[in-house]
C-alpha cells in the first residue's frame, strides 16, 4: 500500500492515475474518513489489479463502502467492453444478486412496537435462514428450471405476490439472457430447499420506520409518505444456487485458461474472453441465479406480508417500492469519451443508481429516478436515496451498497458478546431474533464502517442522492 | 503454541476482514485435510455436539493437491446445503496423487443440520490466501472460506 499514490480530486473522490500496465486509472469515491479505512486493507491493490484487465472503459471505479475482497474489492464497478474485453465471476461475487428489497405499509412504529416480539416470532417461522430451520418450499427440477428461466412471475402465477410486486423490481425481477440448462445439477440441489430463505452472515430482515425524510417529494413517489411510517427492508440472495454457479464458472474459466491464471496476480480475477462460449455460458448461468434470487426475495415480501396480516389484521398492506441487486452484471449500453459503448458493468457489491428518464426503470420512477436502498449494520440506520443522471456520467450509474466491514468475524466474536449486544439494542428499543448469539456478535455495528459516512459521500458526489434515513424496530437475522 | 500444541488443537481461526481464514493441522496431509474439514463445519455449527448418526461417502478427483483441497471443501458446502447434512466424525479418508490427478475418497459420519444451532452459512471456498505447508512429520492447510 505504501507504493500507492492516491490525488485527492475532491472532499469525496480520489484517483490513481493510469501508469505501467493500467489501462484505466482508478476513481474512488471517498471522503477522508474513508479513504483511512481503505487503506488499511487491500481494496486498492485490488481496484488497480482491476483497471489491467482487458477491455475496462473509463475507470476502475471504487465506491464508498469499498473493502478487499476475492480479487475484486467489495464496493467496486468494472465496464467491460462486450466485444473486446472480458467477464469475470469474481466481479459479481459469489453471492449472485444478493440485493435488498424495501416494502412500505399503512402502519406507524407505535402500532408495531407492542407487537414486536410476536411480529418477529412469526417472521422467524415464515422466513427461516435455510440451513438447519428449512425453507417452507422445495421445487422439483422443472420448477427450478422455470424459477430461473422467468423468476417471480413464476410465483405471482401461483397467487404468492403480485404484479405490482414484479413492476416495482429491478429489471422486472428477470434477466432475459438466463439459460437454466447452463446451471450445474450441483447448484440446483444446493438450491432446491432454499426459496423463501435468508441465509446467514449479514443478511437479515428489518422492520423499520421513517426516521427522517431529507426529499419529500421524491419520497411520496416512492410511497414514503410520513415519519414514523413503517417500513421492511429485506437483504439476501441466491443462496447455495447462486454460490455454486460462481465456484462452478471459476473453476471452468481456470482450467479453459490456465494461460491467463498464469498472467494474474490473484486467481479470483479469472475472466472469459467476453466473446468466448465460457463468457457467454457463465453470463446465462448468471442471469438464471439472478432470477433466483428475485424470485427469493419475492417470496419472502409475500411471506412478510403474510406475517403482518396475522398479527396486525387484513386492513394491513404492504407495497414493495423496490428491489435492487447489488452483485451483477448487466448489459448496458454507457457514453465513454464521447462514444456509446456496450459493456457488462460488474457491480460487485454496488447499487445501480439510474436516474430520470431512463427506459430501465418502471414508469412509476421515470420524473425521479430509481431507488436505492443502503443498509446500515444491525441496529443502525439504513438510507432510501435516488438514483441520478450524473451517476451514469461518473459511475456507470452506480453508487455503494452497505456499510462494507472493518472488522473480521473472528474478531467480532472476540470483541462482543452477542447476548450484551442484544441487550444494548433492546435498551435502544430495537429487538434481534437471531438463529444464534455469535449470529449477533459477528454482525456487531463497530465491525463495520460508518453509514451515514458512506450516504454522504454518495450524494455530495452526485451519484445517489438522500430521500430518507430509516432507523430498526426488530430484525430478524440466520 | 507449538507444532505438538498445535496438532491437540486440530485448527485456529486468524483474522480476516470479511470473512474466515483458518489454519488445519496434521501429522500428514490426510489428517490436515480432515481437521480442515472440521474447521470448516466449526464455522457453522458446534462439531463436538454433532451425532454421527447418518453415513455419506465421497470420491472426489482433481489434477493438483490444492484443487484436491478446495474440491474436498465444496463438498463439504454441498452436503449442508443439498443433504441439511453436518459432519461429525470422518471414518475414513484416502488420498493419492500421480502426476496432474489427486484422488480422495472418504466416509463421512454426522446428522440432520435441522437438530442444531447454525452459527453460519458458509456459502464457497476460494483460493485466496490457500496453502499446504508440508514439513517433516507437520502438514499445515490454510483456507478462507467466503461466508
Amino acid at each position: 500500500m505504501s507504493d500507492i499514490i492516491t490525488k485527492k480530486i475532491n472532499d469525496f473522490s480520489y484517483l490513481v492515475e493510469k501508469s505501467k500496465d493500467m489501462n484505466v486509472p482508478v476513481k474512488i469515491f471517498a471522503s477522508k474518513e474513508l479513504m483511512k479505512d481503505m487503506e488499511k486493507d487491500r481494496c486498492i491493490e485490488q481496484g488497480i489489479n482491476v483497471s489491467k484487465l482487458p477491455g475496462i472503459k473509463g475507470f476502475s471505479l471504487m465506491m464508498p463502502d469499498a473493502h478487499q475482497g476475492y480479487g475484486f474489492s467489495i464496493g467496486g464497478v468494472a465496464a467491460m467492453d462486450c466485444e473486446t474485453g472480458c467477464i469475470s465471476p469474481g466481479g459479481i461475487g459469489f453471492d449472485i444478486n444478493c440485493g435488498v428489497r424495501l416494502l412500505t405499509s399503512n402502519l406507524e412504529k407505535n402500532d408495531v412496537y407492542p407487537k414486536i416480539i410476536e411480529l418477529l416470532n412469526e417472521l422467524y417461522n415464515n422466513v427461516p435462514p435455510g440451513v438447519g430451520k428449512k425453507s417452507l418450499f422445495k421445487l422439483t427440477d422443472d420448477e427450478l428450471d422455470e424459477v430461473m428461466k422467468r423468476g417471480p412471475a413464476w410465483t405471482v402465477e401461483r397467487k404468492l405476490g403480485t404484479n405490482k410486486d414484479l413492476e416495482n423490481c429491478e429489471s422486472n425481477g428477470y434477466l432475459k439472457g438466463a439459460k437454466p440448462e447452463k446451471v450445474s445439477q450441483k447448484a440446483k440441489n444446493r438450491g432446491r430447499s432454499q426459496l423463501g430463505t435468508l441465509g446467514s452472515g449479514n443478511h437479515f430482515l428489518e422492520i423499520q420506520y421513517v426516521d427522517k425524510i431529507f426529499d419529500s417529494g421524491i419520497a411520496k413517489a416512492f410511497g414514503i409518505k410520513n415519519e414514523g411510517q413503517v417500513v421492511v427492508l429485506i437483504h439476501c440472495g441466491s443462496r447455495g444456487l447462486g454460490h455454486q454457479v460462481c465456484s462452478d464458472y471459476l473453476r471452468a474459466m481456470e482450467d479453459e485458461f490456465p494461460e491467463i491464471v498464469k498472467e494474474l496476480p490473484e486467481k479470483n480475477l479469472i475472466y472469459a474472453p467476453a466473446k468466448s462460449k465460457l463468457a457467454k455460458d457463465y453470463f446465462a448461468a448468471m442471469c438464471a441465479a439472478a432470477n433466483f434470487a428475485w424470485t427469493n426475495r419475492h417470496i419472502i415480501g409475500h411471506q412478510t406480508r403474510l406475517s403482518f396480516k396475522k398479527i396486525f389484521g387484513k386492513g394491513v398492506k404492504l407495497n414493495t417500492v423496490y428491489d435492487v441487486a447489488h452483485n451483477i452484471a448487466k448489459k448496458e449500453i454507457h457514453e465513454v469519451d464521447g462514444e456509446n459503448v456496450n459493456v457488462y458493468v460488474h457491480r460487485k457489491g454496488a447499487t445501480r443508481a439510474f436516474g430520470p428518464n431512463n427506459p430501465e426503470i418502471p414508469k412509476k420512477y421515470q420524473k425521479t429516478g430509481q431507488p436505492i436502498f443502503i443498509p446500515g449494520s444491525m441496529g443502525t440506520s439504513s438510507y432510501v436515496l435516488v438514483g441520478t443522471q450524473h451517476a451514469m456520467k461518473e459511475s456507470f450509474g452506480s453508487t455503494a451498497h452497505g456499510a462494507g466491514r472493518l472488522m473480521s468475524r473472528h474478531r467480532a466474536n472476540l470483541e462482543f458478546k452477542g447476548q450484551t449486544l442484544k441487550d444494548q439494542l433492546e435498551k435502544n428499543k430495537i429487538y434481534v431474533k437471531a438463529a444464534s448469539m455469535r449470529g449477533i456478535s459477528e454482525e456487531a455495528p463497530n465491525a463495520y464502517k460508518d453509514v451515514d459516512e458512506v450516504v454522504k459521500v454518495s450524494h455530495d458526489a452526485g451519484i445517489g442522492k438522500l430521500v430518507a434515513r430509516l432507523k430498526p424496530i426488530g430484525v430478524i437475522k440466520g | 503454541m507449538d507444532k505438538k500444541e498445535l496438532l491437540e488443537k486440530r485448527f485456529e481461526f486468524f483474522d480476516h476482514t470479511a470473512d474466515a481464514l483458518f489454519r488445519a493441522y496434521g501429522r500428514d496431509l490426510i489428517e490436515a485435510f480432515s481437521n480442515a474439514a472440521f474447521a470448516l463445519s466449526a464455522i457453522m455449527t458446534d462439531i463436538e455436539l454433532v451425532s454421527p448418526n447418518r453415513k455419506r461417502r465421497l470420491v472426489v478427483e482433481s489434477k493438483n493437491e490444492e484443487s484436491l483441497l478446495y474440491d474436498f471443501l465444496e463438498e463439504i458446502i454441498y452436503l449442508i446445503d443439498a443433504e441439511n447434512f453436518f459432519l461429525s466424525k470422518i471414518a475414513e479418508l484416502k488420498i493419492s496423487c500421480q502426476a496432474f490427478k489427486c484422488r480422495l475418497e472418504a466416509e463421512l459420519l454426522g446428522d440432520d443440520a435441522s437438530n442444531y444451532t447454525v452459527y453460519a452459512i458458509v456459502k464457497a471456498i476460494t483460493y485466496n490466501e490457500m496453502l499446504i505447508i508440508k514439513e517433516p512429520g507437520f502438514v499445515t492447510v490454510q483456507v478462507v472460506p467466503d461466508l
